[in-house]
């Protein structure tokens, strides 16, 4: 066999290069509180497709692709009108562990593939209305409800409920449908357990390899509390260097915490990551309901201050963000140049929770 | 965050460098520590992780695994490790090194690790194109590599060759792998240097100055070594080794050397080593003059001393030398036995002397901390293995002397009876009593009466023992006993062995003669037992004790027998299991032709073993590995199980023995109580029948079981499959047994018998998980651990022929034709259908997620009379052959 070729990216991202080099590209908003926010009832998501099945579907969001789309493509509206330039599909959990739990398992890579075609055709129509703008859409692969590096049984440390292989499989699907659906990047995002994420990029890398081209990747880590680690216990240094092998366009933060309890972290990611570094923190920390009530312009001054101090290439809105927020957010970055990429030191660097660096 | 960096200590010239330099741990290799190969063993976890978790607190930057071990499932051990490593933040806050020779342990430990590791290692040992693609697979899961100097030709020993393969190596994963050079780690083979083959003498100036060249012509690359090859040939002389590492640093990591796997206890200060060793082992290192090696090993001597010795206390030596036989009985040390003696030997001036002084001082030393629960049988064992040396070196004196007088306290002739292969729990009574004073005349395995009876005779013995395992040496233990009542014999006749039971000897064997005879149920009891029948006051009371003893057995038998609840073969028939053949489709076999085994590692097979048999055998009784820890028995069981984990090794090592194996399947339908096979799927023609037997116990709900109930009738059309397999852990058993026989090591010859018991079982289990998984292929995807396999937690049965559910045994003979198991596993079978070699097993496969073991126990005349007419024989010898099952009173005596 001859050596394969590395595959070739796609000409979108070289236009999201472009893009990315000459202003802060914005991301869209919150999905799954929008989603919320607009009632859908089981009828709803159970549409004729799902009417006799046979438990609750009421809270499978990404099932709406199939049985209510436009309320999805409503959302991707709004945000487009607010000025994001990226959509991030609505196929957080359109995966076959995620699904499971509906008992739908076998529908998730169509759940994907719609997901991804909704966000498509809203950004199509946008770039259509206005051909000199640029949007794009990211086929989302989230975290899935369980974790190849933590052992659900208290008195059996070495337990695990999830193995790489069959989150690597899980992932695959996600990916093909993502891919084929027509999306532009793949945003593997909510990591809470890096192990999950080396999983999915892993089938991302095999998917890209079965179709021949690349796309960009960008991979966002969560930082559950305030010491700055991840739910695995990763710093985010040794996060990033755990997933530098994908070189993804971007790495970044987002979910769990706000803006506010995140600089810290933004401000360390930035110091170390040898690309762009993205983020798209909640609407600030849940009330006592569940609910998020920080301010567009509040978290837009947060981002817009990034921003201003150079730490941010891409931002974006998570949990409980708006439309309006969105538009604050791209307000406050607007006109500001985008981070300066560092220089890769070219050091071996290692990690476990922690990262280890050593020089050439 | 830089942490707390390990630096090579003392190296003064090169400050920076060796800030930087990174020592990897290899306290939890299984290659490089013996203690953690130990825990991992024993499967102590716990204690393992403690290992990991001291080394990173010590300092270690990144922590090296490894699995490598015949003894073990390597991936299975990776895989537990690192998740387990993965729950304890304070040592996988370090970056791991996943370090295997075999791609699949490495692969399934990269699937692990949430953080970037390091894979150590690959080469171009089989080409450019596994190594590539291994190389991308290892990006693909984000982690570094270690690449050896190894190419198709070899490993590379010369700096020319190690820098071209590493040069290419760095080519091909720059170029084609997109490996970024900062994650290629070069490890140009640390060999080991003063061996005393002059080619060998440049091997550590060699690695240095190619570590400088990769450094300055590779750029982005590191590199790393093993470190402790160099010091190999000085294995033993720790100072000598840690002065050869500390300075092979000094020179290394000035030209390039980044990293090293090294047990940091194992480095001096550069400064702080004995000037005069310093440069003889410098001039070893740096190769500066010819005579290197000879210097140093003149000087190596003098610095052994320092050594951190194993620590064995010899005090003992030092005592006269009744007491060092006497403490190296009780203690079971062999090493000193024959010296010992023979300085006893001239020291009483008679031989006989020290065997009745010293060594029956010792042994009855032995005999009362056994007889008091203090001592196991295994360390028992032990102390007899001491006890033959030092006789065996006597011996030779005694008959120059014609000093044969030794006063035995008795005599006694041993035996497997005919048709019998195994004699693991005879000769452990035959030990114990040796030890205890006996002469014991053992006549081994498939022993005609003829033979025993007339050795008998001749050594005018005063006890015959009897051992038999399967149930068909029961009745020829009845024959051996009628026999000795024609010759008009009186002496005592023991009975033993697995199947052997008090009932049994009661009602069958006692009846046959009409001396004294008496069932030993285990080792422990045999001495107490022949005590009492050699001595002149105990004799006739114990003889009466146990003649009435066993007249109430055989009373309560009978009465048993009479209200024993059976129901006749019709209404069983009847009752049969109520499988429901309409629904199911029986699996079709993946693999049509027979499956034939003979290169399954030692090692695989030894990771299945069930150890709790093993410690039975030994009559050391609790569960695996409980017993290990375990207050009274703990001690005994842990020096066993350790004695044992190291036979094994060197078997797998040295190759002391093959295992082999077949397994097949037939199309097959049931008949009645029958099963025919067919030729072929077509079904037409009839290849053989299996002949079963039925429960006939009366019950209520529950069916009356048969194995042809497991399989679908053939009036229901439904094809159905039945297996059948034959394993042995192979020929070297004996040969290796026989070998330790020859040098007076019972302990060892015992040892390798029970090893190859487990094997076999073990074998069977891996072969059953085989078939089920592939061959047969109906469970595909069953994973299982070795504690489930162990409960037998999956689908399907194996019986055998000659156990609970079919245990009559001559239908070992149609397994063995229809599998032709002898040409294919070598194992043969004796005129009672024991299989020979002992360690084997065999039986049948049935794959109906319904099937189960059970036990046919008692059956009636009904069924024996229709057995015998399905089998084409008389109703006397289907009565013999089934023997045991007998639910009734037979006419026939044992002829």
């Amino acid at each position: 066999m001859s050596p394969k070729t590395a595959p070739s990216f796609r000409p979108a991202a070289a236009a999201l290069e472009a893009l990315a080099a000459e202003r802060i590209p914005v991301m869209d908003g919150a999905m799954g509180t929008m989603i919320q926010a607009a009632q859908p009832t089981e009828e709803d998501f159970r549409g004729a497709a799902f009417a006799r099945h046979d438990r609750a579907l009421q809270g499978n969001n990404d099932l709406l692709n199939l049985t209510r789309p436009e309320i999805v493509r409503s959302i991707h509206e709004a945000n487009l009108a607010a000025g994001a330039d990226i959509l991030k599909a609505n196929t957080f959990n359109a995966n076959a562990i995620s699904q499971a739990d509906y008992g739908l398992a076998y529908h998730a890579a169509e759940i994907a593939r719609a997901g991804v075609r909704i966000a498509r055709d809203a950004a199509d129509a946008a770039m259509a209305a206005e051909p000199e703008r640029p949007r794009f859409v990211a086929g989302v692969l989230g975290p899935t409800n369980r974790t190849a590096s933590i052992s659900p049984d208290v008195d059996d440390p070495g337990f695990r409920n999830v193995t790489f292989d069959e989150l690597a499989a899980i992932y695959r699907e996600n990916a093909d449908a993502a891919i084929s659906g027509g999306a532009d990047i793949v945003l593997v995002e909510t990591v809470f357990d890096t192990l999950n994420a080396k999983a999915a990029l892993f089938a991302v890398e095999e998917s890209f390899e079965a179709h021949g081209f690349r796309l960009p990747v960008i991979v966002s880590g969560t930082i559950t509390d305030r010491s700055g680690r991840t739910l695995s216990g990763q710093t985010v240094e040794a996060f990033w260097t755990s997933v530098q092998h994908i070189r993804p366009f971007a790495i970044g933060l987002n979910c769990a915490l706000g803006a506010e309890q995140l600089a810290p972290f933004v401000a360390d990611l930035s110091r170390v990551a040898a690309t762009r570094l993205s983020v798209h923190p909640n609407a600030g920390l849940p009330n006592a309901f569940g609910g998020y009530d920080e301010t567009p312009d509040r978290t837009a001054s947060f981002l817009g201050g990034w921003a201003q101090d150079g730490l941010v290439n891409i931002v974006g809105g998570c949990c409980g963000t708006t439309p309006a927020h969105i538009a604050a957010i791209r307000a406050a970055v607007d006109g500001i140049a985008p981070r300066r990429v560092p220089e890769p030191a070219g050091d071996l660097t290692l990690s476990g929770l922690e990262p280890f660096n050593l020089a050439a | 965050m830089p942490g707390n960096p390990t630096s090579a200590p003392g190296i003064a010239p090169a400050m920076n460098a060796a800030q930087r330099f990174v020592m990897v741990g290899e306290r939890t290799n299984v290659t490089g520590s013996a203690k953690f190969k130990k825990l991992i063993l024993a499967g102590d976890y716990e204690a393992a992780l403690d290992v990991a978790r001291e080394q990173v607190e010590n300092g270690a930057r990144i922590v090296d695994v490894n699995m490598d071990e015949a003894m073990l499932d390597s991936e299975a051990a990776m895989v537990r490790f690192l998740n387990l490593i993965a729950a304890e933040p304070d040592i996988c806050r370090v970056p791991v090194m996943i370090d295997s020779s075999k791609w699949s342990v490495i692969e399934a430990g990269l699937k692990c690790v949430q953080g970037k590791a390091i894979v150590n290692s690959i080469s171009l040992k089989e080409g450019e194109a596994p190594f590539l693609q291994q190389a991308r697979r290892i990006r693909r899961y984000g982690a570094a590599m270690v690449v050896m100097a190894f190419d198709e030709t070899g490993q590379a020993d010369t700096v020319v060759r190690k820098v071209d393969i590493c040069a290419r190596a760095y080519r091909l994963l720059t170029g084609q792998a997109g490996v970024p050079p900062q994650d290629i780690i070069f490890d140009p083979n640390i060999f080991a240097v003063a061996t005393g083959i002059e080619e060998h003498d440049g091997y550590g100036i060699a690695f240095i100055e190619a570590t400088r060249r990769i450094k300055a012509t590779l750029p982005g690359s590191h590199v790393s070594g093993g470190l402790s090859n160099l010091s190999f040939s000085f294995r033993g002389n720790e100072p000598v080794r840690r002065a050869m590492h500390s300075v092979f640093l000094y020179h290394a990591i000035p030209a390039g050397l980044d990293m090293a796997i090294v047990n940091a206890g194992q480095l001096d200060v550069y400064d702080e080593i004995k000037p005069a060793l310093r440069e003889r082992v410098e001039d070893v290192v740096l190769n500066r003059r010819p005579d290197a090696t000879d210097r140093l090993l003149e000087i190596a001597e003098e610095y052994r001393g320092g050594a951190v010795q194993q620590t064995k206390d010899d005090g003992w030596r030092d005592a006269p030398v009744e007491d060092r036989l006497i403490h190296a009985l009780v203690h079971g040390i062999a090493d000193h036995a024959e010296a010992d003696a023979e300085e006893a030997r001239l020291r009483f001036c008679k031989p006989l002397a020290v065997i009745e002084g010293p060594l029956m001082d010792g042994m009855s030393i032995v005999g009362d901390l056994f007889g008091a629960g203090k001592m196991f049988l295994p360390q028992v064992v032990k102390s007899a293995r001491v006890m033959k040396k030092a006789v065996a070196w006597l011996e030779p004196f005694m008959e120059a002397e014609q000093d044969r007088q030794r006063a035995a306290a008795g005599k006694i002739v041993m035996a497997t009876v005919k048709g019998d292969v195994h004699d693991i729990g005879k000769n452990i009574v035959g030990v114990v009593l040796r030890c205890n004073g006996y002469e014991v005349t053992d006549l081994g395995v498939m022993a005609p009466a003829e033979l025993i009876l007339d050795t008998a005779e001749a050594e005018d013995a005063d006890l015959i023992g009897l051992s038999g395992l399967i149930t068909p040496s029961l009745e020829e233990m009845c024959r051996v006993g009628a026999a000795m009542d024609r010759r008009g014999m009186t002496l005592p006749l023991l009975i033993g062995g697995a199947t052997t039971s008090r009932m049994h000897t009661a009602v069958r064997i006692e009846p046959s003669y009409g001396g004294p005879v008496v069932h030993v149920a285990d080792a422990s009891r045999a001495v107490g037992v022949t005590r009492a029948l050699l001595s002149a006051e105990r004799k006739d009371g114990f003889v009466a004790d146990t003649r009435s003893a066993f007249a109430a057995l055989r009373d309560s038998h009978a009465a048993g027998r009479r209200g024993g609840v059976q129901t006749d073969l019709a209404a069983a028939r009847a009752n049969g299991c109520p499988l429901d053949w309409t629904g199911y489709t029986p699996p079709r076999p993946a693999q049509a032709e027979p499956v034939v085994l003979d290169d399954v590692a030692i090692g695989d097979l030894a990771a299945r073993i069930d150890w709790m048999p093993f410690f039975r055998t030994w009559e050391l009784a609790g569960a695996f590995p409980r017993i290990l820890d375990d207050p009274k028995v703990g001690e005994a069981a842990r020096a066993l199980h350790a004695d044992a984990l190291a036979m094994l090794e060197r078997m797998a090592a040295e190759g002391w023995t093959r295992p082999r194996g077949v397994a097949a399947f037939w199309p097959a339908a049931r008949t009645g109580d029958d099963i025919e096979l067919y030729r072929d799927e077509a079904r037409g023609e009839v290849r053989d029948t299996l002949r079963m037997l039925r429960q006939q116990t009366a019950k209520t709900n529950r069916p009356n079981h048969c194995l042809a109930d497991f399989v679908a009738p053939k009036d229901s059309g439904v094809p159905d499959w039945v297996g059948g397999f034959c394993v042995t852990a192979g020929e070297g058993i004996e040969q290796a047994a026989a070998g330790f026989e020859r040098e007076h090591d019972d302990y060892s010859a015992i040892m390798v018998k029970a090893l190859g018991d487990r094997l076999a079982e073990a074998f069977a289990e891996w072969l059953h998980e085989k078939v089920r998984r592939e061959s047969w292929g109906y469970a595909a995807g069953e994973s299982l651990s070795n504690e489930d396999l162990i409960a037998e937690r999956y689908r399907g049965i194996r019986p055998a022929p000659g156990y609970p559910a079919c245990p009559e045994h001559t239908e070992k003979r149609r397994l063995f034709a229809l599998l032709d198991a002898e040409r294919h596993t070598g194992v043969s079978l004796t005129e009672s259908c024991a299989m020979l070699p002992a360690s084997a097993v065999s039986g049948w496969y049935f794959s109906h997620p319904e099937a189960r073991n059970f036990g046919v126990g008692k059956i009636g005349r009904d069924q024996v009379e229709d057995y015998a007419a399905r089998k084409g024989w008389s109703l006397d010898e289907a009565e013999r052959w089934l023997a045991p099952n007998l639910g009734y009173e037979t006419v026939r005596r044992a002829a």
